[in-house]
């Protein structure tokens, strides 16, 4: 082989493993979700229970940023996950425990639940329809099919306070549960839309500006 | 072949394109340009595109003949003899008709511009104090539009000050929009309706629009505002006004609870606090 043709079919394989290296960034970054907890199919429908704290883990790259958890409410399992799996056109029963504390609702709007079977949620089992905008710590919300659901929080003067995540049942909290329908199938965004995101200006970077912290998505297949 | 016929031939060709070009670009294509004539602001850019469409076609057929003049008249057919070309010279007059053309359609689209803006604002955002107000704009139905990240609000103070989270518009009927944020500055741009006007927080930006029969349009944030900016999207409707009143009838129902928790109308609103610590 002439020294020509040897730069020619070196080229030739650079350019292909180029490609074949964007070809792969491309794909792992198109097809990388983060990993998902799945809402648990019930004889009434799907249930799912989240629970919201004043810090991340410990071991967490941020564990100072106020966060989401997918737990199970009896194993004590936590795990760090936003994205949530559950059924299209179904009845979604949901459960959060909200450890963090009340920070009040820059738009006392959302202080009424919204999208919710029945436009209610329960408070520690009493059905309410809004909550005192200043008691709010957090809001679970899905703006694309209209669900919004204020979490007020323990006061801050409780007792036994969670600092970080996990927390036990045991640890002052509200516990919040409603139900509402599913959509038909696809990727929806969840948010919290209270700027709660702890030392950034006006509340809405770091936590409320990374996916996997105090947004996510609602995974309906 | 001597240089006058050039400039003859170019001149000629200028104006059969354009002849043909105008007309079709005028008649055919600028009318179905978007915003379309969903509103009297959205028709009143449509009018405004077709203008300035008009107006720029004959430069654009001027540069486009010009230049495939010039490709097939100064073609070197044999390159094996390329010589250099005559040297150029000015000719006074050409230069003085540019000038007085060119300064012509530049000083009359500023003044059509400006005159079309003081009309009525054309959709825009025009800041707290609007110089652009339309025809009965004492009238106006108000709408506030409260924006977050990262969605948006719609506030009704002719409606004992309820709040909605989506937009309902009543037909036939003058808007004025009072653009607001609560964070970050974002914008609210209702494409269909030719509203566009910025959300600052802290400021009252009013943009007004009138609206006409009923149609469905698109919301969107149309600046930068985060990682969900995209998500930013929802759809309005302009609805017959006995409807209209039935929806904001039953929203200030359904919202009552949240009513009373609201404070007293304000148009504007800062972020508070200022930093969580």
């Amino acid at each position: 082989m002439t020294s020509a043709a040897k730069r020619t079919v070196g080229t030739l394989v650079g350019v292909v493993a180029v490609c074949v290296l964007i070809g792969l960034y491309i794909g792992l970054y198109l097809t990388n979700v983060p990993g998902s907890a799945a809402a648990v199919r019930t004889s009434s429908g799907e249930q799912l229970y989240l629970a919201t704290v004043p810090a991340a883990a410990l071991n967490d790259p941020h564990n100072t940023w106020v966060s989401y958890y997918a737990v199970n409410a009896n194993s004590g399992n936590w795990r760090h996950v936003t994205t949530y799996t559950m059924p299209a056109h179904s009845l979604v029963h949901m459960t959060i425990y909200e450890y963090d504390t009340q920070t009040g609702l820059r738009n006392p709007f959302i202080a009424q639940a919204t999208g919710t079977v029945g436009g209610t949620f329960t408070m520690n089992g009493k059905p309410v329809q809004a909550v005192d905008p200043a008691t709010a710590s957090h809001i679970f919300a899905i703006p694309e099919i209209g669900v919004s659901v204020p979490l007020p929080g323990p006061d801050s003067s409780a007792k036994n306070l969670c600092s970080n995540a996990p927390c036990s049942l045991s640890n002052a909290h509200v516990t919040i549960s409603f139900t509402f329908r599913t959509p038909g199938r696809g990727l929806y965004r969840w948010q919290c839309f209270v700027p709660c995101a702890l030392g950034f200006i006006n509340g809405v970077g770091g936590p409320m500006a990374t996916v996997g912290y105090m947004d996510g998505y609602i995974k309906v297949v | 072949m001597s240089e006058v016929n050039h400039f003859r031939r170019v001149v000629l060709w200028w104006l059969l394109a354009t002849v043909i070009a105008t007309p079709l670009v005028v008649f055919v294509a600028a009318p179905g340009l978007p915003p379309g004539n969903g509103t009297v602001e959205s028709s009143g850019q449509v009018v405004d595109n077709t203008v300035l469409l008009g107006l720029s076609t004959p430069v654009a057929t001027a540069v486009l003949v010009y230049f495939i003049y010039a490709l097939v008249a100064f073609r070197e057919r044999e390159p094996a003899a390329v010589l250099d070309g005559p040297p150029i010279r000015g000719h006074s007059t050409i230069q003085i008709w540019w000038l007085i053309v060119t300064s012509a359609i530049v000083l009359f689209l500023a003044g059509y511009g400006s005159i079309r803006m003081l009309d009525d604002g054309s959709g825009g955002g025009q800041g707290p104090n609007p110089i652009a107000s339309p025809e009965g704009a004492n009238h106006a139905l108000q709408v506030q539009v409260i924006a977050q990240q990262w969605k948006f609000d719609y506030r009704w103070p002719a409606y004992g000050g309820v709040e909605t989270p989506t937009l309902e518009l009543p037909a036939n009927r003058l808007i004025e929009f009072h653009v607001t944020s609560l964070d970050v500055i974002h914008s609210f741009w209702a494409y269909q309706l030719a509203v566009k006007a910025d959300a600052n927080p802290g400021v009252d930006n009013i943009a007004f629009v009138t609206t006409k029969g009923p149609m469905v349009f698109n919301i969107h944030c149309a600046e930068l505002c985060g990682v969900w900016h995209g998500y930013m999207f929802e759809k309005g409707r302009v609805v017959p006004p006995a409807q209209f009143s039935s929806w904001i009838a039953a929203q200030q129902k359904q919202f009552a609870p949240a009513t009373k928790n609201l404070g007293p109308y304000e148009k504007r609103y800062f972020p508070a606090p200022q930093r969580r610590a």
